[in-house]
C-alpha cells in the first residue's frame, strides 16, 4: 500500500524532517535540532505538531444520537454542554479498549478525534453500533494541527482572534482566511495548547504563520517524550484490547453518574472491577541512575518474582532522567515501592512513582 | 598516533603503540539522535573483534556498540556515562568510549580509511 502523506508533508521536508512510517503515514519523527531540544522548546515556548493523521469523525444527529452514544461511551453526554470535550474510550463487552478518543459536542452532532492506527476500524464499529442511523463522516478534507506550550495562547490568538477565551477541553468555530476552523483548547503534552482542525488547502499557510510568530515544528519523537512525562496513555502501549480503563487507572474519565447505572458497552466488567479491584494497574516507574527500560521490559519484586511489564519507557528531557509506565500487580503499585527491571539480562532497581512525572499546566475553566 | 580507521558498525579507532582508542562516529550519532545513556565494558575484561562492547541509547532506541578489534579493556571514558550528551557534542574527539591493549595490531588492516568510510556511510544511509 502506498504511504499516505499529510497536507504539511512538503513543509516538513523544507524543515529537514527525518521521516518514519506511522500508521500508514509518512510522519516527521524529528527535525534538525533533535528530540531533546524540540521537547524543551515545547515546554518553554510553543511547539507545532502535525496530527493530521488522526481521525476526525463527525457524527450528525440530535437527542437520539446522544442517547445512542451513551450506550457506547461511559459519558454523561446528555449533560455535556455544546462545545465541551471529554476524553473517553471505545470498548468491547469485556471493557477492552479499541481506542481512546476525545469527543466534543457540536451544535448538530459530535466530533470524535481518533488514533490514526484505529480510525478505520473505529468507524466500522461505530457505524454498526449506531445501525447506520446517522450521517457519519471520517473527514479527509481537514488537517489537524496542534500548538502546545506556554506561548501558544499568545501566538494563536494573534492569528485566530478569540481563542484565548477558550478554557481547557472546550472548543469553537473560528475563521482563518475566510475558512471555518474548529479550535479546541486541548492537546497531549501536559502543556496549555490548542488543536486546530483546518481545511487541507489552508493548513500550510496557517502553520507557516505560527512559525512566523515564533513557534517551531516538533516531531513524533518529542511528542512521545512529552506525553510520557505528562503521564498520558498511548494506544498500543498503555491501552489495547487486553486492558480496561480501570486497569489503566483512568476511572476518572468514566462519568460518576454512568458508573452507578451502567448501560454502556463494557459496563458490567467495569463495575465489577471497581468493586473487586483489578489484578494489575498502570503505574509510573523511575529507574534508578540513568538506565532506560523500554516497552516489554519485565518487572520483578525484590524476591525476583515477575510482577508486571513496562509499556513505555524513555528519557524524560524535562525530568532529566529515565521514566517509564507499566502494568504491575496491584499489591506492588504503592508509590515508592522498590522493584527490579530486567534489562539486557540483568536486574536493576527502580521505584514506583506518582504520575505525572511533569506537572501539567492546563488552563481550566470554572466548571 | 596511527591514521584513524573505521568499521562498518560505525566505530572509529586509533592506535598508539599497542593501545587502541575506540569510539562511535559522528555519522552514527547523527543516525541515533540525542544519546541519553551509555554503557561501557568493564576495565580489565577482554573483548573479541566484532563482539558487543557496550550500549548507547537515544530517546528512541537502544543500539549495541561493537569493538572492531580484540583486546583487554585498559581504560573507559566514565565522563560519557555520567553525561551521555557529550557523545553528540564531540563523538570523534573527547567522547571516546574505551581503550584496548591489542594482541594483534594487524586486525586494523581490514578496516576502512576515512575516505572509504565516508563513502560507505553515505551509501548505507541512502
Amino acid at each position: 500500500m502506498e504511504i499516505k502523506k499529510t497536507s504539511l508533508n512538503k513543509l516538513h521536508q523544507d524543515n529537514q524532517a527525518k521521516f518514519v512510517e506511522f500508521a500508514g503515514y509518512e510522519m516527521p519523527i524529528q527535525y534538525s535540532k533533535g528530540v531533546i531540544e524540540e521537547h524543551k522548546f515545547t515546554r518553554e515556548h510553543a511547539g507545532i505538531f502535525d496530527v493530521s493523521h488522526m481521525g476526525q469523525l463527525f457524527v450528525y444527529g440530535n437527542e437520539n444520537l446522544t442517547s445512542d452514544l451513551e450506550k457506547i461511551f461511559p459519558l454523561d453526554l446528555k449533560n455535556l454542554q455544546q462545545n465541551c470535550s471529554k476524553y473517553s474510550f471505545l470498548m468491547n463487552e469485556e471493557a477492552g479498549v479499541y481506542d481512546d478518543l476525545i469527543i466534543t459536542k457540536l451544535k448538530d452532532g459530535y466530533l470524535i478525534i481518533l488514533n490514526a492506527a484505529c480510525k478505520e476500524k473505529d468507524f466500522e464499529i461505530l457505524s454498526t453500533k449506531l445501525s447506520k442511523k446517522y450521517k457519519m463522516e471520517l473527514n479527509t478534507d481537514r488537517a489537524l494541527v496542534a500548538i502546545q506550550g506556554p506561548k501558544s495562547v499568545d501566538i494563536l490568538n494573534e492569528i485566530i482572534n478569540g481563542v484565548k477565551d477558550l478554557t481547557f477541553m472546550t472548543g469553537n468555530w473560528f475563521e482563518f482566511n475566510d475558512q471555518n476552523v474548529f479550535v479546541t483548547r486541548s492537546g497531549y503534552t501536559g502543556e496549555d495548547g490548542f488543536e486546530v482542525s483546518i481545511i487541507n488547502d489552508e493548513a500550510e499557510e496557517f502553520t507557516k504563520s505560527l512559525i512566523n510568530k515564533g513557534a517551531k515544528l516538533i516531531g513524533l519523537g518529542a511528542r512521545d517524550t512529552l506525553r510520557l512525562e505528562a503521564g498520558l496513555c498511548l494506544y498500543g502501549h498503555e491501552l489495547d484490547l487486553n486492558k480496561t480503563p480501570v486497569e489503566a487507572n483512568l476511572k476518572w474519565a468514566i462519568s460518576k453518574e454512568r458508573l452507578s447505572n451502567g448501560g454502556f458497552v463494557g459496563s458490567d466488567k467495569i463495575m465489577s472491577q471497581i468493586k473487586k479491584g483489578a489484578k494489575q494497574i498502570r503505574v509510573g516507574i523511575k529507574p534508578e541512575g540513568r538506565l532506560i527500560a523500554r516497552e516489554k521490559t519485565k518487572i520483578f519484586n525484590l524476591t525476583e518474582t515477575p510482577i508486571g511489564e513496562i509499556t513505555s519507557g524513555t528519557f524524560g528531557p524535562s525530568v532529566n532522567g529515565p521514566i517509564a509506565m507499566g502494568y504491575i500487580d496491584k499489591e506492588f503499585s504503592k508509590i515508592d515501592t522498590k522493584i527490579l527491571l530486567e534489562v539486557r539480562g540483568k536486574k536493576y532497581p527502580a521505584n514506583i512513582c506518582k504520575l505525572p512525572f511533569y506537572k501539567k499546566s492546563y488552563v481550566k475553566g470554572v466548571n | 598516533m596511527s591514521e584513524v580507521k573505521f568499521s562498518k558498525e560505525h566505530e572509529w579507532i586509533t592506535l598508539e603503540e599497542d593501545v587502541a582508542t575506540i569510539g562511535i562516529t559522528k555519522h552514527a550519532t547523527e543516525m541515533l539522535g540525542d544519546i541519553v545513556f551509555a554503557e561501557l565494558p568493564e576495565k580489565g575484561s577482554n573483548v573479541e573483534k566484532d563482539g558487543t562492547a557496550g550500549v548507547v541509547e537515544s530517546t528512541k532506541a537502544a543500539s549495541d556498540v561493537y569493538t572492531p578489534v580484540s583486546g583487554e579493556v585498559v581504560d573507559i571514558n566514565q565522563s560519557i556515562v555520567d553525561d551521555p550528551s557529550k557523545i553528540n557534542e564531540d563523538p570523534e574527539g573527547t567522547a571516546w568510549f574505551f581503550k584496548l591493549k591489542m594482541k594483534d595490531t594487524t586486525e586494523l588492516d581490514s578496516l576502512m580509511n576515512k575516505e572509504e568510510y565516508e563513502k560507505f556511510a553515505k551509501e548505507s544511509s541512502s
